[in-house]
C-alpha cells in the first residue's frame, strides 16, 4: 500500500512537470512560423496606476504578431531585483530589443551593460536610467516631467493673477509620488521651481506613492497639520481622487474659488475618464497630461533602427494641459508658448476612445 | 518503520520499495529534487534557446542567492516547530543600514558585513528570547520584528538610493567565472559564465547547514524539539535553548542573506526583499519542510528556492505575462507539497497503529 502511494505520488508529480511544460509548446509554434517577427522583450516596472495600465496597453497594442512583432512582456511588480532578472532572461532568448521602464533611476549599469555586450539594443521608457555612460541605452522615449510640472504651475500663476490673487496668499502642499521615480523628481522640481520663483509657500511635501489610498492618508494629514492649505499639487491622478475624497470627509470644498475656502487640486497623468469628469466639475483646477501612448513613438524608433538609422537620444512625447475654464488660453515656460485645452464632454469622450476606458 | 523488514522480504530492491522504505525528510526531498529537474529539462526541450545556456541556471542562483540563505534560516526555525516572518525586513534594514554607513560614513565594506551580522544577530537574540524563553507564539513575536525592522528601515533613510563607494562596487562587481560553462551571446562574442559573490556564500551556507543539521548532536536536536517538544524533553534536551538557538541561526541567516541581498541588487530602500519570508517560507515548504515541524532538509530547501524561481521564468517566458500567472503557479505548487506532506503524515500515522 505504502509504497503504490509513494509511486502514484511520484508519478503524479512527473505529470504534472511535464503538463505544466506541453502548455507553453503552443507559444513556440508561434514563433517558429513567423521568422522574421522582431523579438522585442519589454520589462514593464508594474501596474500600479490608471496611466501604467494604459501605458501597458499601448505597447502590447503597436508590438502585436499583426504588426510583425513578437513581444515577450515581464511585469516586474514593483521590484528592481525582477526587473534585472527579466532583462538577464531577454538576453539569454536574444531577443532583437530590449524596452525598459525602470522602476527607479539607480542601479542598472551593470545590466545594461550586458545587453550591450550582447549586442541588444535597450530603449527606455516613461523613466531615465541614471548613468554615467549615456551609451549604455539606445534612446529614451517619454515625458518631460520637469516640463509638465512646469506647465502646470505656470497656468497656475496665470489662473492667479487674472482673479487677482497675491502670491503670498496661497499655500500649497504637494504629494509626491514614489520616491526615486522620474515622474515625482520632475514634477517636485516643478511646483519646487515655481514655490521659489513666484513666491508662494510650499508648506510641506510627502509621498503618496501614486496611489488613491496612500494619496488620502497624506491628504488627511496634511488638513490636520496646515488648516491653511488652498492649493494641493498632487503628482498623478490617483493621488487626486484619494486627496478629494480626505478633503471632501473633512467638510471642506474643492474648487477653484481659493479666497473662499476652496481647495484647489492640481494634478498629472489625465488618462482616467474619471480624472477628466472631475475637470469638467470642477474639482480638478488643472491636469497637466502625460501621455502615455509610447508604443507607436517606441516601433517608430526600431523600425528606423532596422534601416540603420540612429533616432534622437531623447524624444519627447507631445502632451497637453487640461483646464476646468477659459481664464487663461495658454501659458508659457522657458520662453515656449503652451496653448490650453479646456475640458468638455467632447474631449473627454474623445481621450475615452484613445485610451479605452 | 519496518526498513529492515522490508529488505529481508524483497532481497532485490526496486525504486519502489526504496522509496517506500524512505524516512519522510528523504522522500520529501527526493519529491523535490525530481520535479525540480523534469520541470528544468521540461524547460529545456519546449522552451529551447534561453533555458539551455548554462548561464540561464547561473542566472536564477544569481537572483536568488539571498533567498536562498534567507531560505536555510527558515527552514532551520521550522524544523524546529517555528517560524520567522521578519527575515525580509531584517534583509531591507540591513541594505539600508549598509548603504548608509558606505556611503554618508565612508565606511568600509568588511564594517558593513559586521554590520550586517550585527543586525541579524540582535533580531536573532531578541525574538529567540522572547518565543524560547518567556513563550510568546514565534508568529506574533516575529511579525513584530517584521514591522519593527520596515519601520527602521525608513527611519534610517527614507529615500531609496544607490551605493557609489568604489571597494562595494567593487566586490559587487566582482564575478566569479565557472569554468567551461560560457556560451556565445547574440552579438557572437563568447561570454564566460560567472555566478556573483552571493552564490557562493549561498552555496557554503547550504552546505555548513547540511552539515550541521545531519552531523552535530545540536542539529539533532532541533528535529526533535520539533518533531516533539514532550518527548524531547524527557530525553534530557534543553528544549528552550535549542528553540532560541534556532532563531538565532534564522536571524543571523537574514542578516546574511540581507548583505547578499544588498551586494546584488547594490542599492538601499525600503521596498527591497518585499515578500522575501513568504518566498522563504514557500521555498523551504517545497523543499519538503513541514510546517509542523521535525521535517526538513537544507539541500531540499536549496532545490525548492530553484524550483520556485524556475518555475517563474517558465511561467513568463511562456507568454503568460500578467503577474498573476505566476502568482497562480506558485500556489498550485505549494497546494500540491503541502498534500504530499499530509499525506505522508497519515501514511506515518498509519503505520504507527
Amino acid at each position: 500500500m505504502k509504497k503504490w502511494l509513494a509511486c502514484i505520488l511520484v508519478a503524479g508529480l512527473i505529470c504534472l512537470g511535464l503538463l505544466a511544460c506541453e502548455k507553453k509548446e503552443n507559444s513556440i509554434q508561434q514563433e517558429d512560423q513567423g521568422e522574421q517577427l522582431i523579438t522585442v522583450g519589454f520589462s514593464q516596472l508594474g501596474a500600479e496606476s490608471d496611466w501604467r495600465s494604459a501605458n501597458t496597453k499601448s505597447m502590447k497594442e503597436a508590438f502585436s504578431k499583426e504588426n510583425g512583432y513578437n513581444l515577450i512582456f515581464e511585469d516586474g511588480q514593483q521590484k528592481q531585483s525582477n526587473q534585472i532578472m527579466a532583462i538577464r532572461t531577454f538576453i539569454q532568448q536574444e531577443v532583437d530589443y530590449i524596452v525598459l521602464a525602470p522602476v527607479t533611476e539607480t542601479g542598472w549599469d551593470t545590466v545594461l551593460q550586458e545587453a550591450k555586450e550582447a549586442g541588444i539594443p535597450v530603449i527606455l521608457v516613461d523613466r531615465m536610467v541614471d548613468t554615467d555612460n549615456e551609451d549604455l541605452f539606445t534612446c529614451f522615449v517619454g515625458s518631460d516631467f520637469e516640463l509638465e510640472g512646469k506647465k502646470a504651475t505656470a497656468w497656475l500663476k496665470a489662473y492667479l493673477e487674472k482673479k487677482g490673487i497675491a502670491p503670498e496668499e496661497v499655500n500649497v502642499v504637494n504629494i509626491q509620488g514614489n520616491l526615486g521615480a522620474t515622474a515625482q523628481i520632475g514634477r517636485s522640481e516643478g511646483i519646487r521651481y515655481a514655490a521659489a520663483e513666484y513666491g508662494w509657500n510650499l508648506l510641506d511635501q510627502k509621498p503618496g506613492d501614486f496611489t488613491q489610498a496612500k494619496g488620502k492618508e497624506v491628504m488627511e494629514y496634511f488638513l490636520k497639520r496646515y488648516p491653511e492649505l488652498n492649493v494641493v499639487y498632487c503628482e498623478n491622478d490617483n493621488e487626486s481622487f484619494g486627496a478629494i475624497e480626505a478633503i471632501e470627509e473633512a467638510g471642506k470644498k474643492v474648487g477653484t474659488d481659493i479666497q473662499n475656502g476652496d481647495i484647489m487640486v492640481l494634478s498629472f497623468d489625465g488618462v482616467n475618464g474619471e480624472a477628466l469628469q472631475y475637470v469638467i466639475d470642477q474639482k480638478i483646477a488643472c491636469i497637466g497630461e502625460c501621455n502615455p501612448l509610447h508604443g507607436p513613438r517606441v516601433s517608430d524608433i526600431i523600425q528606423s533602427l532596422e534601416c540603420g538609422i540612429k533616432p534622437p537620444k531623447l524624444s519627447f512625447v507631445s502632451e497637453e494641459i487640461y483646464v476646468h475654464d477659459q481664464t487663461v488660453k495658454s501659458v508659457s515656460v522657458d520662453g515656449k508658448e503652451y496653448s490650453v485645452t479646456t475640458m468638455t464632454e467632447e474631449v473627454a469622450n474623445k481621450k475615452a476612445e484613445q485610451f479605452g476606458n | 518503520m519496518g526498513k529492515s523488514k522490508q529488505a529481508n522480504d524483497m532481497p532485490k530492491k526496486n525504486l519502489l520499495s526504496r522509496l517506500s522504505g524512505m524516512s519522510d525528510t528523504n522522500l520529501l526531498l527526493t519529491i523535490t529534487i525530481v520535479v525540480f529537474f523534469v520541470m528544468y529539462i521540461g524547460a529545456i526541450v519546449f522552451q529551447g534557446k534561453g533555458f539551455l545556456k548554462p548561464q540561464a541556471f547561473f542566472n536564477i542562483l544569481n537572483a536568488n542567492a539571498a533567498l536562498i540563505i534567507a531560505s536555510c534560516g527558515m527552514s532551520l526555525v521550522m524544523i524546529t516547530g517555528g517560524i520567522d516572518i521578519s527575515v525580509g525586513g531584517v534583509a531591507a534594514l540591513v541594505s539600508m543600514c549598509c548603504a548608509v554607513y558606505l556611503d554618508y560614513h565612508d565606511g568600509n565594506v568588511l564594517g558593513a558585513v559586521l554590520i550586517a551580522l550585527a543586525i541579524g544577530l540582535a533580531f536573532g537574540i531578541v525574538q529567540g528570547y522572547l518565543v524560547a524563553y518567556l513563550g510568546i507564539q514565534p508568529f506574533i513575536v516575529t511579525l513584530a520584528g517584521m514591522f519593527f525592522a520596515r519601520g527602521m528601515t525608513t527611519i534610517v533613510n527614507t529615500n531609496p538610493f544607490n551605493v557609489a563607494n568604489p571597494a562595494f562596487v567593487a566586490l559587487k562587481e566582482t564575478r566569479v567565472v565557472v569554468p567551461g560553462m560560457g556560451s556565445y551571446n547574440k552579438a557572437g562574442n563568447y561570454v564566460n559564465a560567472y555566478v556573483e559573490i552571493g552564490v557562493v556564500v549561498a552555496i557554503i551556507v547550504v552546505i555548513a547547514m547540511f552539515c550541521i543539521l545531519r552531523w552535530t548532536k545540536q542539529g539533532r536536536y532541533f528535529y526533535a524539539v520539533g518533531g516533539n517538544a514532550q518527548s524531547a524533553l524527557m530525553l534530557g534536551i534543553n528544549v528552550k535553548m535549542t528553540r532560541f538557538l534556532s532563531h538565532l541561526g534564522c536571524g543571523l541567516l537574514a542578516g546574511v542573506g540581507g548583505f547578499a541581498y544588498f551586494l546584488h541588487v547594490g542599492s538601499g530602500s525600503a521596498s527591497h526583499a518585499s515578500g522575501m519570508e513568504m518566498n522563504a517560507i514557500a521555498s523551504s515548504i517545497i523543499g519538503g519542510t513541514m510546517l509542523t515541524g521535525g521535517v526538513g532538509n537544507i539541500i531540499g530547501t536549496f532545490f525548492g528556492v530553484l524550483s520556485l524561481s524556475t518555475i517563474q521564468n517558465i511561467v513568463s517566458s511562456a507568454g503568460l505575462d500578467q503577474a498573476w500567472w505566476t502568482g497562480i503557479t506558485i500556489a498550485a505548487m505549494l497546494c500540491l507539497f503541502l498534500v504530499v506532506q499530509s499525506i505522508i503524515m497519515a501514511r506515518k500515522d498509519k503505520s504507527k497503529k
